[in-house]
């Protein structure tokens, strides 16, 4: 009986992180890979432990408002705004109207700001590098824009506990309109190169899809849940600030097409609207804001005096670019600084709906479906493929990814 | 659409570019050669874009109005100001320093204010540059 080489069909492991280039957060990714498909996904979670908290527990809440803007560089607006109202709730403290609707201003603003970068950073994914920064020319007004309301370009140190530090003086308003009309102008460039050019359709449409059940279950939130269909926004449902006294509805991508997939597609539609969106939101607030005080309590000692004797708990939820932020602190009473604070950051929400999303899509998709929920990350790339059969070990790296996407791209298009 | 960029690229690449040369066209072999070379008049410098109106840069510090109440100290984000009790002054380490301007909020004399100077980069944390005092 002659010996019989037999051959058989098994699935081999890909682990992609805890450092990689379309997760700019470490976390690790373990796929289960049949040839080029995906048949498994897992995440493994807790590479980025940077005791935050826990310096914030040994400083006062005016000190923590900064150390909440370094939680992350692009949402440096939506976590002060997240542990102001939790701290605004705990302690009692009101914020005087037009301090509202600047914070409004200043919210929108970074939504414009978040969402160009991303959809910057999706075109990247795909290997459409012209788009990228055709996208980010375009943020460098609304970055300016910033620059020039609040005296930085990213950590813009203007959130302030009963109020905001900065105000928008009359002769700054003309400069303002410049800007959202030069977006508005343009909106509908950028709604065409991402919405009607057929490369973007060939990688987007049908690609990482999330279904409306999946996302209700895992608690998706933000851009990546209304893209699925599922009304869900902060601002809509529990209007904080200004946001009750403005015209503001659920964006979902049926509104543009009629229909709801659920794809990366659809994500790039609700972000390109809520650009769109912001833009209205920021034109109603220079309408609409009342004269008055910028902060309810200019001595910042009396404020820490208050906050030292108030015991209670409090919880401030903001809707960031990415979906929603939720901060909890708690004061003991006998101290300043909080006795917790806890941050759930939006992107810890969406980590899960991932799973449904990359299953069944190939080794090239995982770039623009993982940076598809917009994932608030530091990137650097590294992943290693362990080949089961004849042990031997190898890397694909950053470039290598990339350039599997940019191949398959080719690919589609000819 | 199958080519939404073609018209946008190559307009393009008959722009200006956008980039401010500073200080130089080129960058010079040697920074500190170059500025001696403009203090001599040999060279041209390229200035920096201008700070806008309410820039946050380096802190000047008035030290005659300063009373000592150490209130700036208390809500420093990163600590960066050194109490100086004997003298009842404090002392500002600009390479911790933040620019968060709420010392500026919080001072009660208003000795403290934030200047344009941006141009902050030292090899040494503690130099006599990035000491206010």
């Amino acid at each position: 009986m002659t010996k019989k080489e037999e051959t058989t069909k098994t699935t081999y492991q890909l682990p992609i992180g805890p450092i990689h280039p379309a997760l700019k957060e470490p976390v690790m990714f373990e796929f289960e890979i049949d040839g080029e498909r995906i048949v498994d996904a897992d995440v493994i979670l807790g590479d980025i432990h940077r005791a935050i908290e826990w310096a914030g527990m040994r400083r006062n809440p005016i000190q923590i408002i900064y150390l909440a803007e370094r939680i992350c560089g692009i949402c440096s607006i939506s976590h002060p705004i997240a542990f102001i109202r939790a701290v605004e709730n705990a302690c009692d403290i009101g914020s005087p109207e037009r301090a509202e609707y600047l914070r409004v201003i200043q919210a929108e603003l970074e939504r414009i700001c978040s969402h160009m970068l991303w959809a910057g950073v999706a075109a990247h994914e795909i290997g459409f590098d012209s788009v990228l920064f055709l996208t980010w020319q375009m943020r460098e007004k609304a970055l300016d824009l910033t620059e020039y309301l609040t005296g930085n370009r990213i950590t813009k140190g203007v959130m302030t506990i009963g109020g905001i530090r900065r105000d928008i003086t009359k002769d700054q308003i003309p400069k303002i309109n410049e800007t959202l009309n030069y977006f508005k102008d343009n909106f509908e460039k950028l709604r065409h190169v991402f919405l009607d050019d057929k490369t973007f359709q060939l990688r987007s449409q049908g690609v990482g899809i999330l279904t409306k059940e999946d996302a209700l279950k895992l608690c998706a939130v933000g851009p990546t849940t209304r893209a699925s269909g599922i009304k869900k926004d902060v601002r809509v449902d529990q209007p904080y600030f200004a946001y009750g006294d403005l015209d503001i509805d659920y964006i979902t991508p049926d509104i543009l097409t009629g229909e709801v997939n659920g794809d990366v597609y659809d994500r790039i539609i609700v972000r390109l609207l809520e650009v769109k969106q912001s833009i209205g939101l920021i034109e109603q607030c220079i309408d609409k804001m009342p004269e008055g005080d910028l902060v309810s309590e200019p001595k910042i000692p009396k404020l820490l005096a208050q906050i030292k004797k108030t015991k209670a708990e409090g919880i401030g939820r903001h809707e960031a670019p990415r979906g929603e932020c939720v901060h909890y602190v708690k004061f003991n009473g006998d101290s300043e600084h909080p006795y917790t604070w806890k941050v759930r950051a939006s992107t810890y929400a969406n980590i899960l709906p991932w799973i449904p999303m990359l299953k069944g899509e190939q080794i090239a998709d995982i770039p623009i479906v993982a940076a598809s929920t917009d994932p608030c990350m530091s990137c650097t790339n590294r992943v290693a493929i362990v080949d089961n059969d004849n042990h031997k070990k190898y890397e694909l790296d950053k470039e290598q990814l990339h350039q599997l996407s940019v191949e398959k791209t080719r690919r589609l298009m000819r | 659409m199958r080519f939404s960029m073609i018209l946008p690229v190559f307009k393009q690449m008959f722009k200006k570019p956008w980039t401010n040369k500073f200080p130089a066209k080129y960058q010079p072999s040697s920074t500190t050669k170059f500025l001696t070379d403009v203090e001599a008049g040999k060279a041209k410098l390229i200035l920096p874009i201008e700070t806008p109106e309410g820039f946050r840069g380096k802190i000047t510090y008035d030290k005659e109005a300063c009373i000592g109440c150490n209130l700036c100290i208390k809500v420093c984000p990163c600590g960066a100001i050194e109490a100086k009790p004997k003298e009842k002054k404090i002392k500002i380490y600009l390479s911790r320093c933040c620019f968060c301007s709420q010392c500026n909020d919080i001072c009660p004399k208003d000795c403290l204010k934030m200047s344009n100077e941006f141009l902050l980069a030292d090899t040494d944390p503690y130099s006599k540059d990035l000491i206010v005092e």
